[in-house]
């Protein structure tokens, strides 16, 4: 059948891993100050940011790589900004959060309309090209699914690694749980709380905004202001399915692309039998569900939301 | 004893604005001595310890830790010198595993692998040499109270503590865990760890340690040995007056008022209720003993309409009780004195005339077509509080301000202000000083001699002795037989509360 044979093409799982990308990171950026104890709601604005200044460097001459470095140091910017209102200020996360959500995306567009003559169709730049894998290139199905993607992927599915190996194998990874789940502990045992939520923070907004960057310097090669269309929430709610563990994180990630991917597959298979708004809506409506399912059984870290103040118990 | 001075305090005074919290006090201890500090709730005790341990710096004064003097305010100090807390409320993280706890904050940050298995080893022999055994791969939330203390105290061992401090260690405990953790104290004492735990309970004093220093309004006040003193002495001194808890009279029955038969509770996640039949009369206190944990709390629940009778009846002032209905209980006369003040008790946030008058806001006497009364229930929320002696705040203030005896006044007045004729009391007195137990039992007397039916749960033996008439165990969700007050002694209800039933003198009931 029809609806069978597309989950075999390589193309539907090199949309995968491309669809996944900008989530990966954007999850584990959220993970990351979520850890740590602060819900960043900026996440929608902040990758709306990377993907702006990120492009706009590269539209201005710069290397796509200090691009997406520019991007992340946008992001860190933001995330200084977060935390300077949640942690030594103390303010509702949630309402800082979007209001930087709104500041950023507000900003992006701004800073676009400044900075590039619009005449007719949007300027692009030349993005980040596959990657060329030698032999590897030459295995059937994978070899084609793998030499399509860009560096960024690869560079995500690293950072997952990565932040799973510091999280629970390092004394600064012990830290960081500790000061999500128990501020007061984490500085009777001589941590400073203060300071690892801020660096979380930071680490975590930069991610998001690399996020960002992905879309307009790989993914596509322009920047328009509505293109983020809510990847950061549904990175807050992969943060939740991932019971805030990385590797989880990947793989919700990936499941969710994998929806997506199929969805606009369906879309074109199935056009005059079925609407095809209720395909768009398929993988939030399996987001939904497999959060009722699993937020349950999740674990969130207990100073999650709440303010740490010295001396309060 | 011969033994070097291990912690010197000297001259230590702090005031918090208007009020001197500790006045020039000075102490000192000795290697392996155990070092109580008994004073009444707001006596200073945890403030000289805070200070002690560097949260607060003192005003004037000096902390010496083997002759060298420690910096005010730092607590990375306190830990480098040796010292270790253990707090009345944990410091722990219910996600991470005992030793992730333990080891949190002990290596380099930047280390690029933790020592796991080092830090295992090292927990483990610490663990083997106190005598204080636990799981370094359980996750801490899934451990009893008693366990998660050892933790704590592990904790402060594996930072090399030789000096621990212990803020109200038993109050959390049930008598079993806290005489097994006396032991542990002893023992860790014998190791040459020095200790000094807080306390107000005067016969954990006289047991476990070698030395006692009172503490009465930021001084000390007194210091003996627990041979050379009585219980009644150091109460004297700890409150400053002679403190008598009053004990009960005869009783005069009246009808029954309730009946409870062959009840069944089945509860998730905490003990349930087993064919429990029991009866209460108008005017007589029955008191229900055990150890923590044992269904008390689902009896309580029941009698006061939180939690709906599974099977069996129970009939309370002529109405079958079939469903969890507070509403109904409250307008038939029931006063309901929650376990738990602070959360089940009162709403910390809500003003004291909010809390006095809540279980009744939608009665004619508080409000008037769905519009609060506020003068009415100021004025009720001012005689409670002039009825009841409760200081602290008037009716505007928020509640989460008064101390925890004052809080119960007010729940205690605003149940007995109208005469209940039933009280369901659980856990009257947990936490409270000794001066405001003598005046909650005062009050729960008063309510049995005009005529109330008083169901008393408690797990303060003496408690019971003194104002039930009848007694009875609970013990895995049963009810033993119940003994007349007069035949209860602390042995016999030991007995009783460990599940021995048949031991002579406990007649069968049913």
């Amino acid at each position: 059948m029809e609806l069978i044979a597309i989950l075999g093409s390589e193309g539907l799982w090199e949309a995968v891993l491309r669809i996944a990308t900008p989530l990966i990171f954007g999850t584990l950026g959220a993970l990351l100050c979520e850890r740590a104890g602060v819900l960043n709601l900026g996440i929608e604005g902040i990758m709306a940011f990377g993907a702006l200044i990120g492009w706009l460097a590269v539209y201005n001459g710069a290397g796509l790589w200090t691009g997406l470095a520019v991007a992340a140091l946008s992001g860190a910017l933001f995330g200084l900004l977060h935390a300077v209102l949640t942690v030594p200020l103390g303010l509702s996360q949630h309402v800082t959060g979007l209001g930087i959500t709104l500041f950023a995306s507000s900003l992006a567009y701004f800073i676009f309309r400044l900075s590039v003559q619009i005449e007719g169709s949007p300027p692009t730049i030349r993005p980040f090209q596959p990657v060329e894998l030698g032999p590897i290139g030459d295995i059937p199905f994978l070899g084609p699914v793998l030499s399509s993607q860009t560096a960024p992927t690869y560079l995500a599915i690293a950072v997952a690694f990565v932040m799973m190996y510091v999280l629970f194998r390092t004394p600064l990874g012990l830290a960081i749980r500790m000061t999500g789940e128990n501020p007061h502990a984490a500085e009777a045992q001589g941590v400073n709380p203060v300071r690892v939520r801020f660096a979380c923070i930071m680490a975590g907004s930069a991610l998001m905004a690399m996020g960002g960057a992905f879309l307009t310097l790989s993914a596509f090669n322009s920047f328009f202001p509505t293109m983020i269309q809510g990847r950061g929430w549904v990175c807050i709610a992969l943060v939740v399915f991932a019971s805030w563990r990385p590797g989880w994180a990947l793989t919700g990630a990936l499941l969710f692309a994998l929806v997506d991917a199929y969805q606009l597959r369906l879309q074109s298979a199935l056009e005059d039998a079925i609407p095809y708004q209720l395909f768009l809506m398929a993988p939030y409506v399996a987001a939904i569900a497999v959060l009722a399912v699993m937020a349950r059984r999740a674990r969130v870290p207990q100073a999650l939301m709440k303010p740490y103040r010295r001396g309060e118990r | 004893m011969s033994q070097p001075i291990a912690l010197r305090l000297s001259g230590i005074t702090r005031r918090f604005g208007e009020t001197l919290a500790n006045d020039d006090i000075s102490l000192s201890l000795r290697r392996g001595e155990v070092l109580a500090l008994l004073g009444e709730n707001g006596a200073g005790k945890t403030t000289l310890m805070s200070i002690l341990f560097g949260h607060y710096s003192a005003d004037r004064g000096t902390v010496e830790v083997e002759g060298r003097a420690l910096p005010p305010g730092n607590p990375r100090a306190a830990i480098e010198a040796g010292v270790g807390m253990v707090h009345q409320h944990f410091s722990l993280a219910e996600n991470l595993t005992v030793l992730e706890n333990v080891m949190t904050g002990t290596e380099r940050l930047w280390r690029p692998r933790a020592g796991m298995a080092a830090a295992r080893r090292k927990l483990m022999s610490l663990a083997e040499r106190f005598a204080l055994r636990v799981d370094p791969d359980r996750r801490v939330g899934d451990l009893s109270v008693g366990e998660q203390q050892r933790v704590e105290i592990l904790k402060a061992l594996y930072n090399q503590a030789r000096i621990l401090i212990l803020d109200e260690p038993t109050a959390v405990l049930t008598p079993p865990e806290a005489r097994h953790l006396y032991q542990t104290l002893r023992g860790m004492a014998r190791d040459g760890v020095s200790l000094i735990f807080i306390s107000h309970k005067l016969h954990e004093v006289m047991e476990a340690a070698d030395r006692v220093v009172v503490l009465r309004r930021g001084r000390v006040v007194a210091e003996r040995r627990p041979a050379e003193t009585s219980k009644e002495e150091l109460a004297e001194l700890m409150v400053g007056r002679r403190i008598t808890r009053p004990v009960r009279a005869p009783a005069t029955p009246g009808d029954v008022v309730v009946e409870a038969r062959n009840l069944s509770v089945r509860r998730r996640g905490a003990t349930g209720l087993h064919d429990v039949s029991f009866t209460l009369r108008a005017g007589e206190t029955l008191g229900i003993v055990g150890v923590s944990g044992n269904g008390q709390s689902t009896l309580g629940q029941v009698m006061s309409g939180v939690v709906a009778p599974g099977a069996g009846a129970l009939t309370i002032l002529g109405r079958r009780i079939t469903r969890a209905d507070v509403p109904a209980l409250v307008r038939a006369g029931v006063g309901r004195i929650a376990e738990d003040r602070n959360h089940e008790g009162v709403v910390g946030e809500l003003t004291l005339w909010e809390n006095a008058t809540l279980e009744r806001i939608g009665s004619r006497r508080f409000s008037r077509l769905g519009v609060i009364d506020r003068a009415a229930a100021r004025d009720y929320t001012q005689k409670v509080i002039e009825g009841f002696d409760v200081r602290g705040g008037g009716p505007d203030h928020r509640t989460q301000l008064l101390s925890g005896g004052n809080m119960q006044k007010l729940i205690l007045g605003r149940n007995l202000i109208d005469a209940p004729r039933v009280l369901i009391a659980a856990q009257p007195t947990r936490g409270l000083d000794e001066g405001a137990i003598a005046a909650v039992h005062a009050r729960l007397l008063e309510a049995r001699a005009a005529g109330a039916a008083v169901l008393l749960i408690s797990e303060d033996l003496d408690e019971v002795i003194n104002l039930a008439d009848r007694i009875r165990a609970i013990v895995g969700g049963r009810l033993s037989p119940e003994i007349e007050a007069e035949e209860a002694d602390a042995r016999k209800l030991g007995l009783m509360m460990a599940g021995d039933w048949t031991t002579e003198g406990v007649r069968d009931a049913v």
